[in-house]
């Protein structure tokens, strides 16, 4: 549904800005009589607190305030439940232990706050770290997440018997029945480590509270401005609209930016009120790596029931998931890994169980992918394990099992992230991988190329894998568009922007109603003095939900513009037409006006309207989904792998990917690629290593390998299929996670393949020394 | 903390200022300067987007004091093109969607102008060894590697 902007590769609104460096980031915000916070963070991962005593930083020069947890008073307390459990799935345990903004008592991570320290300025706040004198009696830490359960394991959370978060079975079918029919069941232990989202720009807070004004106003890196702005009203005692949270410019998301109730939005506002001060805290790489937030550990018992022909009969799956020392984003992950198992085959009996632990470590919240990749890399690696029991092609076990678009829509029977049961809404999966086999040339690599290479003493291997990603859920998003009497449009919407390209994808669907050029038309995102309902930017659902929201406000404008022109040139609606900027009659071109001035026409200041008319050429329109769109697609990766150095490069890649409809299919391409760079870098560079203590021995980016030009694909190429969903007008369903999703399992296979199948690899997170390893247990 | 005078030339003005000998050149010229354009991703000397031209060679800036600066020759994102007259290395990036966040950015065109000076006509392995020290976690490069040369076509030799 391409039209003169919707669908087209427009270069973006915001580059220009970006570019030059005229763009605001967090950090460049300077208030006058700005003080600087620094928390102070603990080096242990999990003691009891005997005594801070913080009468030293006071007496340093530049050091306004420290407060430890006691000095908050009523004030401290755990935070809100971000994300509860869904009540729908009968059964399931949840042990909601939420963040607590500041450690008091007892530590439960390595890097959670014990202090904060405000000062004159950031160097300063630091230097007081020195003269602050924390007693503290260390405890054993809880790290593996097997052990994290057995009787006996030191608890994160004393007043719970075990280590155990919550506890979730669901199943479609009868696993057990169909184990029973099976000719070949296959069994494996699967591991996924864990990785950070690793924005370029770290998380920062800026608040100022204006007391003769009695507002409050909040700069942050949000991905979810709306529900941070109302956490910060409620614990203040504020109505919403005393408080305005605005994210400028921010470097990057990736996930863990959703995360609210955090030390720095709990604390800074309170402080702030008091001291009367503005106060700035930039998060440092260190803290983001400790105490932010990230994901995908996760230990699989994953078994696979099939026919001796190779239809799959069952998939049984019993996982632990590590929640890290709170639980305040709920059950999003693990959910996710639930939904995203089986969802792209036809797997009739489907048995899942999530075991959350808790464990002395970072709180887990989604980074993109957000347990999706768990689950592919769990069916993926049983569907290779399967072929090679049944002696057949990874690709013909398959497309042998993938669904078809005659079972569309499908109810999976298994409630996810969005608290619904899912529905995979369209798509054509086999098509998806014929594309990408042919894109590959895989029959020509298998039969000719790698046989020739081989002999050459080339260790070159290819992988291929299909998966889902489940976007656009609700609960909703809104929007507001108005063309204003300069002839331009502003339009706001409640979600934030971290390099999705919004204020040009937006753009495109409102010029296509009202037919004023995109780089006339201003997207506002995230900031509630603008726009102020919605949820926020997760889950691939920007696109598709706050997009459908604007769409259905430009439509209604653009009615508006119909409307009102037709009684000014007394013509019936449908002999007018709008565009360049203005509304005309059809039949007689020069009677016409400029939307500019229809705009001011529409706000009349004197005489009388008609019952009903609401003013402005304005309209606020909102979207909801009753369940996610799933996007989904086919990756193909041939590697060459040095026997020598165990360096793997990915000499080609080709994903083939289908969206539904895209906006913008330039900054469709680019959120693959970047998806599919986080991806390799998750296969093969990037891994979180926490040691028997609970220190994160990789938290900088010396230590946290993230791939670099040079790491990439030599040669990429991008497919793409457009099935459209039936959930909103539009067709749209989100891309921002698909890259990123099936890589480390593609990769994975393609090492198996490199290395002749010599070894099975069941774990996500490779590197050169790691596959030596495996290479020397097998001999 | 004492407090040393430094005079240094920075976009081609002339800054006298006295600064502490800890101060990073990073935050001497975002926070004293208000050159905001410059960014700090990782303060160790890794990610690279926090690069700046001292004296005509790209620096990491949090990795050098801004005493050290004393005397010398300091060129920003802001040296090149302004937003309605963008230097062909950004109108370059900005046609080949080679950034997203724009977070990194400065300190890849600050990475490339030196790079592109020496190399006015550079094979894609060049471009991936040049920006090799600067990370994105945006756009997987694939486009920086086409904006660098379509730049090196634009620009001027």
């Amino acid at each position: 549904m391409a039209g003169k902007y919707f669908g087209q590769p427009i270069l973006r609104n915001e580059d220009a800005q970006l570019l030059s460096g005229k763009a605001r980031f967090i950090d460049d915000i300077d208030l006058p009589g700005m003080l600087h916070a620094a928390f102070l963070r603990s080096d242990f991962a999990h003691a009891r607190i005997k005594k801070i005593d913080y009468s030293a930083a006071l007496k340093r020069s530049g050091v306004v305030a420290v407060y430890t947890a006691e000095d908050f008073g009523d004030f401290w307390r755990p935070g809100p439940l971000q994300v509860p459990p869904p009540t729908a799935i009968k059964g399931s345990v949840f042990n909601a232990r939420t963040l607590v903004p500041i450690a008091k008592d007892k530590v439960r991570f390595s890097g959670e706050p014990l202090a904060v320290i405000i000062a004159e300025s950031r160097y300063i706040a630091e230097d007081a770290f020195d003269d602050i004198i924390v007693e503290i009696e260390p405890l054993d830490a809880v790290n593996d997440l097997e052990k994290a359960l057995e009787p006996g394991a030191p608890l994160v959370h004393e007043d719970l018997d075990s280590n155990l978060a919550a506890d979730v079975v669901q199943e479609r079918g009868n696993y057990e029945e169909a184990r029973a029919k099976a000719d070949v069941v296959i069994s494996r232990k699967i591991l996924v480590n864990r990785n950070a989202g690793a924005a370029l720009e770290n998380r920062g807070f800026v608040v100022e509270w204006e007391e003769r004004s009695r507002q409050m106003t909040v700069w942050a890196t949000t991905q979810a401005p709306i529900p941070l702005r109302n956490t910060i009203a409620a614990r203040m005692g504020l109505f919403e609209n005393q408080v305005r949270v605005i994210t400028p410019f921010i470097g990057g998301g990736f996930g863990p930016k959703i995360m609210t109730s955090q030390a720095d939005d709990v604390l800074l506002p309170w402080i702030a009120m008091k001291l009367k001060r503005p106060i700035k805290w930039i998060e440092d790489r260190r803290e983001n790596f400790l105490a932010t937030t990230s994901e995908r550990d996760q230990v699989h018992y994953a078994e696979i029931a099939l026919t001796k022909e190779g239809t799959i009969l069952g998939v049984k799956d019993v996982f632990y998931h590590n929640t890290g020392a709170y639980d305040p984003y709920g059950m999003t992950v693990p959910l996710n890994t639930q939904t995203h198992t089986v969802s792209n085959y036809r797997v009739p009996n489907f048995y899942t169980q999530i075991k959350m632990v808790f464990t002395n470590q970072m709180v887990v919240t989604p980074v993109r992918g957000a347990g999706r990749p768990q689950g592919v890399f769990v069916m993926e690696r049983l569907m290779d394990a399967a072929a090679r029991e049944l002696n057949m092609d990874p690709a013909e076990i398959r497309m042998k099992n993938l669904l078809i678009p005659d079972e569309f829509p499908l109810r999976t029977g298994i409630i996810g992230q969005d608290f619904v049961e899912g529905v995979l809404d369209s798509g054509n999966y086999k098509k998806n991988l014929e594309k990408t086999m042919e894109i590959v040339g895989y029959e020509k690599f298998r039969k000719e190329i790698q046989p020739k290479l081989r002999a050459e003493g080339k260790h070159v291997g290819i992988g291929i894998v299909t998966f889902t990603e489940g976007t656009a859920v609700g609960p909703y998003e809104g929007a507001r568009v108005t063309i204003g009497a300069n002839g331009k449009v502003n339009v706001a919407t409640g979600i934030s922007t971290q390099g999705q390209g919004h204020f040009t994808s937006f753009a495109q669907i409102v010029a296509e109603q009202v037919g004023i050029d995109v780089k006339d038309i201003n997207v506002v995102t995230g900031d509630t003095a603008h726009f102020h309902w919605g949820a926020g930017t997760f889950a691939s659902r920007g696109a598709a939900v706050a997009g459908s929201a604007i769409h259905n406000a430009a439509v209604k404008v653009r009615e508006k513009i119909f409307s009102l022109a037709s009684k000014i040139f007394e013509e019936p609606e449908e002999n007018l037409e709008v565009g360049d900027g203005k509304v005309w009659v059809k039949s007689n071109p020069s009677q016409s006006m400029l939307l500019g001035d229809l705009a001011l026409r529409a706000n009349p200041t004197r005489g009388t309207i008609e019952p009903g008319v609401e003013p402005g050429l304005e309209a606020t329109a909102y979207y909801g989904p009753p369940y996610g769109a799933t996007g989904a697609g086919a990756v193909a990766m041939i590697v060459n792998l040095d026997p020598e150095t165990m360096q793997v490069k990915v000499e080609h890649f080709v994903i083939v990917h289908d969206c539904g409809t895209a906006i913008n299919p330039m900054i469709l391409e680019g959120q693959v690629y970047g998806g599919i760079s986080m991806g390799i870098g998750n296969a093969f560079y990037e891994k979180m290593v926490y040691d028997d203590n609970g220190q994160l021995l990789s938290a900088s980016f010396m230590d946290y390998l993230m791939p670099q030009a040079t790491d990439m694909p030599a040669k990429m190429e991008l497919g793409h299929l457009v099935t459209t969903t039936p959930l909103n007008t539009l067709g749209i369903k989100g891309v921002g996670e698909a890259g990123a999703i099936p890589t480390p399992a593609a990769f994975v296979q393609a090492v198996e393949d490199a290395l002749h199948g010599q070894v099975e690899i069941m774990e996500s997170n490779l590197n050169p020394s790691r596959i030596f390893e495996y290479l020397q247990k097998k001999q | 903390m004492d407090k040393f005078p430094i005079t240094v030339n920075v976009n081609g003005v002339r800054y006298d200022r006295a600064v502490e000998p800890r101060l990073l050149l990073s935050d001497f010229l975002r926070h004293d300067l208000c050159l905001t354009g410059t960014h700090v991703g990782c303060e160790h000397g890794i990610c690279g987007a926090c690069t700046i031209l001292f004296d005509g060679e790209p620096v990491r800036s949090c990795l050098i004091f801004a005493v050290q600066a004393n005397g010398h020759d300091i060129r920003t994102v802001e040296s090149l093109g302004s937003t309605e007259n963008l230097h062909p290395l950004q109108e370059a990036f900005h046609e080949k969607h080679a950034l997203q966040c724009g977070f990194c950015t400065p300190g890849f065109l600050m990475t490339l102008i030196p790079f592109l000076e020496k190399h006015p006509k550079p094979t894609e392995e060049e471009i991936r060894e040049a920006i090799d020290g600067n990370i994105c976690r945006c756009t997987g490069y694939e486009n920086i590697i086409q904006a660098v040369k379509l730049a090196s076509e634009k620009m001027p030799r």
